[in-house]
């Protein structure tokens, strides 16, 4: 292996002080919420590491998540591409082409094996011998796979190489296929989310840059630093859910002062994300902020679980305290039972202070009538 | 020797050149080329190399969940396909959309020609024309000098400041670790900027990676996040609530200062970097005129950005609607997306098959199946393709025309569709450009004309947006905060049966949605896009696309590095996931193949 410049060779020699190389450290810890006996772990970390080659591949995508990742604050997309990894070949940013590209990516393998971090986007097809979807001629999955024979691990970005997305809706007609399901041997880290969000996915990667391991990973797969909590538990409009105010339609009084969106349709309740803590590009927002109910982009299947305007359950009379336990039993089928039951308790103290809810019950039986 | 019917001669006999993936694009994409003994490009073929199905996973949906399927035909454009998909369901459904949401929609849909233009040019396309290697041998004085020359308002101009980019450089590529820049082609004679020019715009390169990442918070604010910001069929789902209970949980004094002072972001950067730099690179480049393609001959637009909700007729969109075939500027003709005979989509050169050989198809009517087999003369094997045989099927990409002609869409057509029809904005800055560049029109059509229309465009996005910021808040000053309208949400107001369609201008060209709705369900759901039309492979009668046209001719300094290829083809921002979304609600069953 040539002499690669470890992380730190590489902010000094951009002119970056030990002091701010230290606060640098301090802010990654405090973004990964970690204590600050990690500071001195972070800075030894960075100082030894190498610049960890990371091959980015794409199947069957939007480019949204490519698109999210250059949208990252902290660390800035710039900083992550010149100082933090090599990204040696991306289809979507390299400046090489044709055989150079494959050229490009064929030397990274070679050069880097078991070394290199593999990030992918999208998603192999495997109807039609796999050519709904062809690199260099030759079907993704074939690229994919050379790809991840060599990887250290694998990075699943995205609800796309996660859990197959939208072109994997009913009816999948290309059977598109999610990465864990063609690759079997290797560890895989799943981002989802459509796109995840930007510090999310800069997070991920500067944590295993940092800690040289993967990340803590719940049962599916995913982050739990990012994915171990649902929309709605951190979610500000939460006070609302729990009073029983809720927006009634589109734009009314109940919108403008920001009540819960639950009755539109919001799947925050099911969705396992960071969009309420993190939010959005810097912080600015996140969907329920700006007034539309969350579509459960980060969850397996989000696409086949109803309209994105159906609301959790199919009761009327939400927040009457007879009906609480249909909350319970009707809630979709990926509800786990621990959330249905927080459903249902919430609503039975939503039912006690008898507010708007049950006017909202009678007005939503009227116009059901 | 070919001629082909839309004039231009096409000659397989020279060396094949193959490349493959094309990258720096959305999506993925193949082309192929024969070069002469010359190095010239005498023939092309160019491919889309994935296909997703998106149309048929529709089928039976709701239709006011479709914006959300649709806005994930493409990331980078995000959002264009969700506005062309809630308009279509509007226009299906009878729904009218309140004022501050026509105001709303078109600040985002501007917000993302601006970014889109934005990042298109500095990180997809400028590697093409910037060698970032050789920015290692510039002064940086020299090259302060020259920044502060071509813009005297851009703050960051000092010799130092470059210097210190410049050792940045130095450091990333004396590592070895040449990431991105691996493997480019940085000692291709194709590129012709002295280094201080190369400099300047790889500086920019990296400013404009920090910028794109604050213009799209407009689409933050009043969609909740970006890429894949969220939209509604009757409006938009931010409430406005200026100074009431709960403002501070809507669109509030706060957010819109904030959107406000994006746009001013938005305006600086576009005048004191993107418009200069595209002009400074641009003289450097001013003899290289190849790549005008279709340009000159067949371009259309379906026009964009309504002053008033609810009202498409031309005089009252900001950006122009219109199509003119065979070059002839003195008519512009009116595209009426309705209408089954202007409109229609063949596959005879696409893996799609119709029953019948050279029948073309309305959206409305669309049918397709996917039929994926290589021709004859192909060279490799079904799942390792070395040539293409492009005598038959050879692309996943349709083939869309209008009365028959492949046209060219995007920036560059609505400019020329403009030009025409004497708008006036866009009028005093093509002529403005030519004059600073001393050039004469016919430059236009080229791959420059091309890259120089679409900074053009974001300069009178920026303007536009700053207009409908303005509209928005004297509209609020009025008295009228509605931003929904909602008498039609529910589906048992619609009628039994109901068709539509939506257009917009996306970042690429005319986009347009086309849906048919059956007892509150999506019964057929039909996108034609910018890609699908640029990209498109031949028909039946031989007329080739934009893409193809466009790469003849061409002189490659050296064939086997594909410099003026991808120029070109970026010249056009090309969007695969876009273009081969495509297959119809009517499509027979797919065939399933086993898995490897």
């Amino acid at each position: 292996m040539p002499q690669i410049e470890t992380f730190y060779d590489v902010m000094r020699r951009q002119g970056i002080t030990r002091r701010s190389f230290m606060k640098y450290c301090s802010l990654t810890a405090a973004a990964l919420g970690l204590g600050p006996s990690f500071v001195p772990k972070i800075a030894h970390a960075m100082e030894t590491k190498p610049r960890t080659p990371v091959i980015w591949v794409h199947g069957l995508e939007c480019t949204c998540c490519s698109e999210s990742f250059i949208r990252a604050a902290h660390p800035l997309a710039k900083d992550v591409v010149l100082s933090m990894i090599s990204l040696d070949y991306d289809d979507t940013l390299m400046a090489a082409a044709g055989h150079q590209a494959e050229a490009a990516l064929m030397d990274t393998i070679e050069k880097y094996k078991g070394n290199y971090i593999l990030a992918v986007e999208g998603n192999p097809p495997l109807n039609e011998d796999g050519m709904y979807c062809i690199i260099g001629g030759k079907p993704f999955v074939e690229q994919l796979k050379m790809a991840a024979e060599h990887a250290k691990a694998i990075i699943s970005w995205g609800a796309c190489a996660s859990y197959g997305c939208v072109q994997a809706a009913a009816p999948n007609p290309t059977r598109a296929t999610p990465v864990h399901k063609v690759i079997l041997d290797k560890p895989i880290i799943k981002v989802p989310g459509c796109p995840p969000i930007a510090e999310v996915m800069t997070g991920v990667i500067t944590y295993m840059l940092t800690f040289d391991r993967l990340p803590e990973l719940d049962r599916q797969g995913r982050p739990a630093m990012f994915y171990s909590q649902r929309i709605h538990d951190k979610c500000y409009r939460r006070p609302h859910f729990d009073a029983g105010q809720f927006v009634e339609a589109w734009d009314d009084d109940y919108a403008k002062k920001g009540y819960c969106l639950y009755k539109m349709g919001c799947k925050g309740p099911t969705t396992y994300n960071a969009c309420s803590t993190v939010r959005w590009n810097e912080g600015v927002s996140f969907p329920i902020q700006s007034g539309h109910g969350c579509i459960g982009c980060s969850e397996d299947g989000f696409w086949d679980q109803g309209s994105f305007y159906d609301r959790l359950t199919k009761i009327k009379q939400f927040g009457v305290e007879a009906n609480a336990d249909t909350i319970g039993l009707t809630a979709v089928g990926a509800l786990g039972a621990g959330v249905a039951a927080h459903i249902a308790a919430t609503a039975l103290k939503s039912a006690q202070k008898k507010s708007q809810a049950a006017n909202a019950a009678k007005t939503d039986e009227k116009t059901e009538a | 020797m070919v001629a082909t019917p839309n004039g231009f001669n096409l000659d397989n006999s020279g060396r094949r050149i193959v490349v493959d993936p094309v990258t720096r694009i959305e999506g993925h994409m193949r082309c192929e080329v024969n070069v002469d003994d010359q190095g010239i490009i005498r023939n092309a073929v160019s491919t889309g190399t994935m296909w997703r199905g998106l149309e048929v996973i529709l089928k039976g949906r709701d239709p006011r969940d479709a914006w959300a399927f649709t806005e994930r035909i493409c990331g980078v454009c995000t959002g264009t396909h969700a506005l062309t998909s809630v308009r279509a369901v509007e226009d299906a459904l009878g729904i009218s959309i309140p004022d501050n949401a026509n105001s709303i929609r078109n600040m985002m849909q501007l917000n993302l020609q601006i970014h889109d233009h934005v990042v298109h040019f500095y990180h997809l396309h400028a590697l093409d024309w910037v060698n970032p290697v050789n920015a290692l041998r510039a002064d940086p004085k020299a090259t302060s000098e020259l920044q502060q020359k071509v813009s005297p308002s851009h703050p960051l101009s000092s010799p130092g400041y470059f210097r210190d980019v410049q050792n940045r450089l130095k450091k990333f590529v004396e590592s070895g670790q040449l990431g991105l820049f691996k493997n480019g082609y940085w000692d291709n004679p194709a590129y012709l900027l002295p280094p201080e020019a190369d400099l300047m715009a790889t500086t920019h390169y990296l400013e404009a990676l920090d910028l794109q990442k604050e213009i799209v918070k407009v689409h933050t604010i009043f969609g909740g996040k970006n890429p894949h910001p969220n939209w509604l069929v009757g409006g938009v789902p931010c409430p406005i609530n200026i100074d009431g209970v709960g403002a501070v949980g809507a669109i509030n004094m706060e957010r819109l200062n904030l959107v406000s002072s994006i746009i001013d972001q938005c305006i600086q950067f576009t005048n004191n970097v993107y418009l200069p730099d595209v002009v400074a690179i641009g003289g450097f480049y001013r003899n290289w005129l190849y790549g005008g393609g279709l340009s000159s001959k067949s371009v259309m637009a379906y026009g964009d950005i309504p002053e008033h909700p609810n009202d498409f007729s031309p005089g009252q969109l900001h950006l122009p609607r219109g199509a003119i075939i065979n070059g002839n500027l003195e008519e512009v003709h009116d595209v009426d997306p309705r209408d089954p005979e202007q409109v229609q989509e063949f596959v005879d050169h696409s893996w799609y098959a119709y029953g019948e050989p050279g029948r073309g198809l309305h959206p409305w009517d669309g049918v397709t199946e996917p039929r994926y087999e290589l021709g004859p003369n192909a060279k490799g094997t079904r799942t390792n393709i070395l040539e293409l045989d492009e005598a038959a099927k050879y692309s996943w990409i349709k083939a869309p025309r209008w009365k028959g002609h492949a046209m060219e869409v995007g920036p560059l057509a609505r400019y020329i569709v403009g030009y025409a029809k004497g708008h006036e904005d866009i009028k005093n800055q093509v002529e403005g450009l030519l004059r600073t560049m001393t050039l004469p029109v016919s430059a236009l059509f080229s791959t420059l004309g091309r890259t120089a229309a679409r900074a053009l465009e974001a300069e009178y996005c920026c303007r536009l947006q700053k207009h409908f910021f303005d509209k928005l808040i004297t509209n609020v000053k009025n008295g009228d905060s509605s931003t929904a309208n909602v008498e039609k949400w529910e589906p048992r107001t619609w009628p039994k049966e109901a068709k539509g369609v939506g257009m917009t201008e996306a970042p690429r060209g005319a986009l347009g949605h086309w849906i048919r709705i059956k007892d509150g369900r999506i019964e057929n759901y039909q996108c034609v896009v910018p890609t699908t039309w640029n990209g498109s492979p031949r028909d039946a009668a031989g007329n080739i696309g934009a893409f193809e046209a466009s790469l003849l001719d061409t002189k490659m300094e050296r064939p086997e590095e594909p410099v003026e290829i991808l120029r070109t083809l970026h010249s056009f921002d090309p969007c695969l996931a876009c273009s081969t979304h495509v297959l119809s609600p009517d499509g027979q069953e797919l065939t399933t193949v086993k898995v490897r």
